[in-house]
């Protein structure tokens, strides 16, 4: 096949039903407008909080405790796509493949085992 | 914010990295048990601190009783606790007994016994049934209240009324109970051990319940004491301090019964604490149906307080006083001046009455302590370095109820 | 004339799809109801049976209220997210034989993506409600995203090393020609690790976190209402009825069955979806919620794991055996 020359048009049904789905959102938003009520106030559009008036805005500097396991997560994502092309040609490469796949998912419980070890899967109180 | 710009410190990175991030829990809120407001500083979702606010649902019943004659504010005390009303009664009652120096009939203790403890199990249902909400698991919720219509469906029976009771009256019980209600009650008795299992199935062994309880919002026994907290939040740091066992009243000296008690101090023990004691309300309440005397159902010299606009009438062809109630209880003397306080073992700890008679048919000044109140004290103590999820669990686990708490 | 057919099955599967979602809503209050010791909806026609379509008259007809703090634009776009993601992965399921929207040989990972995508969605109505309620529920989505994603990811790379193809269609017809005629024997570990991960992606009870109406007041859609709130709710169904036609297709064999019911080549695809979707309604009734770290230990110190074991040892007996 020349570069270039590939039309995936098995990919079209899924475009069609991305617009399908996006105008059936967007239609019964927008037919709903002439249909339901309006009748706003300033109380009525102020952000929940208990029944209190927000106290701060809830843009502020926010910890996220997970901040170490989401850069694993980064790292283990990245094996999980290494693995999927492996495991479909699993049957048609020789053993020497899968003892080096095998090899690389050790490679990567070593890596686990010393995320868990450092406790960078606990999370800080 | 400092309000002028030279109020400004240095700040380092430290503190700023730890400026907390404010949120307030409360008052509308499905998981605050009522009109609890907590304002939560967090740093994630861990809780630095947290600062109860209280009393949204505040109706000055302390200050209505003050002109109010002792019978008249019996039905305040429904209010309280709204969950166990009957329980209310029964600890207004012997306290005020107390201050006039009444004997009960031993009929109308047994009775009164009998709905404390189905005020008990009412109270410790609807706990179980929210608490098990709050964490997740919604069918608890359900079967919890099933048992608890058939409660309030004999309170129906002997009183009228499901919630604001006004059963016991001074020196004794309003009406006495009938057969079919003795009958009911213990054939639901028989019944009810299995509906406990039943409750337990779910989640006492359920592990996402175990992790969610276990080890959550610790409290030692000294803390505990320390704090005030009574009742089942206090055995179960697994400190033995029941009012019914250490200063009995009513018909719990003469039944067999004992005092559960955990020993971690965790959300998981007081939830066993609760369990145990709805298996030993049970027993009490079967004992008591058991034993039950025959007799009168009001003491003699109690203040006749039943109806007291038919007494008015009669002091009205006096026409000495304006109010016939107040007359009435002036004349037979019973108020002495002083001060007493009595508790009782209601379904949330230790409800007391401390009263100060100046000698008048209305009390002085009239104290709740309400275990409420002092347990929503404790939870800064018990949330802080818990995460926002844990608060709901803990506040299930004090169990409060606002109504009391804000009186 | 083929992109008629492609319309034509589009619109059949969507409309399918719907009137599932809208039942699937109407079984759960039942079903839930009867495990409670109650009815369920009584009251819209026979048995409550109009129940879903009063609530979509509801839902149309209610007020749109946009706080004024919120960021209008993501604000509209984050339901919109939810839905079309979750819609359009519904484009690769082959409900029988010969019957997909879309045949794609890298269906599974497709499904995967769109999953994945559904979560920007709620974590970016969490971001853009501007209330601290939906905030916490964003994040919650997120640090959930980071936990399942990959557990799920790799509970099905033994499915792959048994089929050899991300195609779906492909997946059955290898487990119909594979010794057990299902993938939940040989994969009986990736199986669970899938289902759990499963209820984790699809924001379900034990992991409804984002949403925990106990803690968060419904978290990321708290700010929400009327036709923006439905879009979210048709769009967490319809991820519940793709996600167990996926269980279905990797695990349980798809369309095939002991035998044939003729007239009804979904018969059997149906009826295990259905068990997958009363398994959510069952865990439901069952199960308390989880909190967020212990999700989040679960997914990295029990799901990952396992996963990881499963595919050595799937790998090990294959090789072994030839």
């Amino acid at each position: 096949m020349i570069p270039g020359t590939y039309l995936p048009t098995e990919y079209l049904p899924i475009l069609i039903m991305l617009l399908f789905a996006t105008g059936f959102g967007v239609v019964t938003l927008w037919v709903g407008r002439f249909f339901r009520l309006r009748r706003p106030y300033a109380e009525k559009l102020i952000a929940y909080e208990s029944g209190n008036p927000p106290s701060a805005p809830p843009r502020f500097r926010f910890s996220i405790k997970f901040y170490l396991i989401a850069i694993l997560f980064v790292v283990f994502d990245v094996e999980a796509i290494f693995l999927y092309p492996w495991a479909l040609v699993y049957d048609k490469i020789g053993i020497f493949a899968v003892v080096e796949m095998f090899l690389f998912i050790f490679l990567l419980l070593v890596g686990y085992a010393y995320a868990w070890r450092k406790e960078a899967l606990e999370w800080e109180r | 914010m400092p309000e002028n710009k030279t109020d400004l410190k240095e700040t380092t990175r430290e503190e700023m990295a730890y400026e907390p991030y404010t949120i307030a829990m409360g008052p509308q809120h499905p998981a605050t048990h009522g009109v609890l407001k907590l304002d939560l500083e967090l740093d994630g979702e861990t809780i630095l601190d947290c600062k109860p606010t209280v009393g949204f649902l505040h109706r000055g019943v302390e200050k209505l009783a003050e002109n109010m004659s002792y019978a008249q504010t019996l039905p305040l005390t429904d209010r309280l606790d709204y969950i166990a009303s009957m329980a209310n009664n029964v600890a207004y009652s012997i306290a005020v007994e107390k201050l006039l120096g009444i004997e009960v009939p031993l009929r109308a203790k047994y009775i009164r016994t009998i709905v404390m403890e189905m005020a008990r199990l009412t109270g410790h249902l609807l706990w179980l049934a929210t608490h098990a909400l709050d964490i997740g698991a919604m069918t608890v919720f359900l079967y919890c209240f099933r048992e608890r219509e058939n409660l309030l469906d004999m309170f129906e029976e002997i009183c009228g009324a499901r919630l604001t009771t006004s059963y016991t009256c001074i020196g004794g019980v309003r009406q006495d109970v009938t057969g079919h209600f003795l009958e009911s009650l213990y054939s639901f008795t028989e019944d009810f051990p299995s509906k406990i299992a039943e409750y337990e199935t779910l989640i006492d062994k359920n592990r996402i319940w175990l992790k969610r309880t276990q080890g959550v919002g610790v409290v030692s026994a000294e803390d505990a004491v320390s704090l005030g907290l009574t009742g089942p939040t206090l055995r179960g740091s697994g400190v033995e301090y029941d009012v019914r066992k250490h200063m009995p009243y009513d018909a719990y000296p003469y039944v067999d019964f004992e005092v559960p008690v955990g020993s971690k101090g965790d959300v998981y023990d007081r939830y066993r604490c609760r369990m145990e004691e709805m298996h030993q309300s049970n027993s009490i309440i079967r004992q008591c149906i058991e034993a039950l005397p025959k007799g009168p159902i009001r003491a003699p010299d109690a203040p006749d307080l039943v109806m007291p606009y038919a007494r008015q009438k009669r002091v009205v062809a006096d026409a000495t006083f304006a109010s016939g109630v107040i007359k009435l209880m002036e004349d037979t003397e019973h108020f002495i001046e002083g001060d007493v306080y009595v508790s009782a073992e209601v379904p949330k700890g230790e409800l007391g009455f401390y009263f100060v008679s100046d000698g008048r048919g209305v009390p002085y000044r009239m104290h709740i302590r309400s275990p409420s109140y002092i347990h929503i004290g404790a939870l800064p103590f018990l949330c802080k370095g818990q995460m926002v999820a844990d608060v709901i669990a803990i506040i299930g686990s004090v169990d409060v109820v606002l109504g009391e708490c804000d009186r | 004339m083929e992109l008629l057919w492609i319309l034509i099955k589009i619109i059949i599967v969507f409309t399918v799809v719907m009137i599932h979602v809208m039942y699937a809503t109407y079984f759960e209050r039942k079903v839930i109801g009867h495990m409670q010791v109650r009815m369920g909806p009584m009251r819209v026609g026979w048995h409550g049976v109009l129940q879903p379509i009063a609530d979509g008259i509801k839902a149309f007809f209610k007020e749109d209220i946009i706080p004024t703090a919120a960021d209008k634009k993501v604000f509209y776009a984050a339901p919109l997210i939810c839905l079309i993601s979750a819609l359009s992965a519904v484009a690769v399921i082959p409900f029988f034989e010969t019957f997909a929207i879309a045949n794609i040989n890298i269906g599974l990972l497709y499904i995967f993506a769109m999953s994945s995508l559904a979560s920007y969605g709620v974590v970016l109505a969490g971001w853009s409600s501007n209330s601290k309620y939906s905030f916490l529920g964003g994040l919650r989505s997120s640090a959930q995203v980071i936990s399942y994603e990959i557990a799920m990811g790799l509970s099905l790379v033994g499915v792959m090393m048994l089929a050899g193809s991300l195609n779906l269609s492909d997946i059955v017809h290898a487990q119909m020609q594979s010794s057990y005629k299902i993938y939940l024997i040989p994969q009986i570990i990736g199986f669970f690790v899938f289902v759990v991960a499963m209820f984790a992606e699809t924001n379900r009870t034990p992991f409804d976190l984002p949403e925990a109406e106990s803690e968060l007041v419904a978290g990321y859609c708290t700010e929400y209402s009327g036709m923006r709130f439905a879009l979210f709710f048709m769009a967490e169904y319809i991820g519940m009825i793709v996600m167990s036609c996926l269980a279905v297709i990797c695990f349980l064999g798809g369309w095939s069955g002991p035998f044939e019911v003729p007239g009804i080549p979904f018969f059997w695809f149906i009826l295990k979806a259905y068990f997958f979707i009363f398994l959510y309604y069952w865990v439901r009734a069952t199960l308390p919620r989880y909190r967020y770290d212990q999700l989040m230990a679960l997914g990295w110190k029990v799901l990952i794991p396992l996963a990881l074991f499963n595919i050595l040892l799937t790998g090990t007996i294959k090789s072994l055996i030839g």
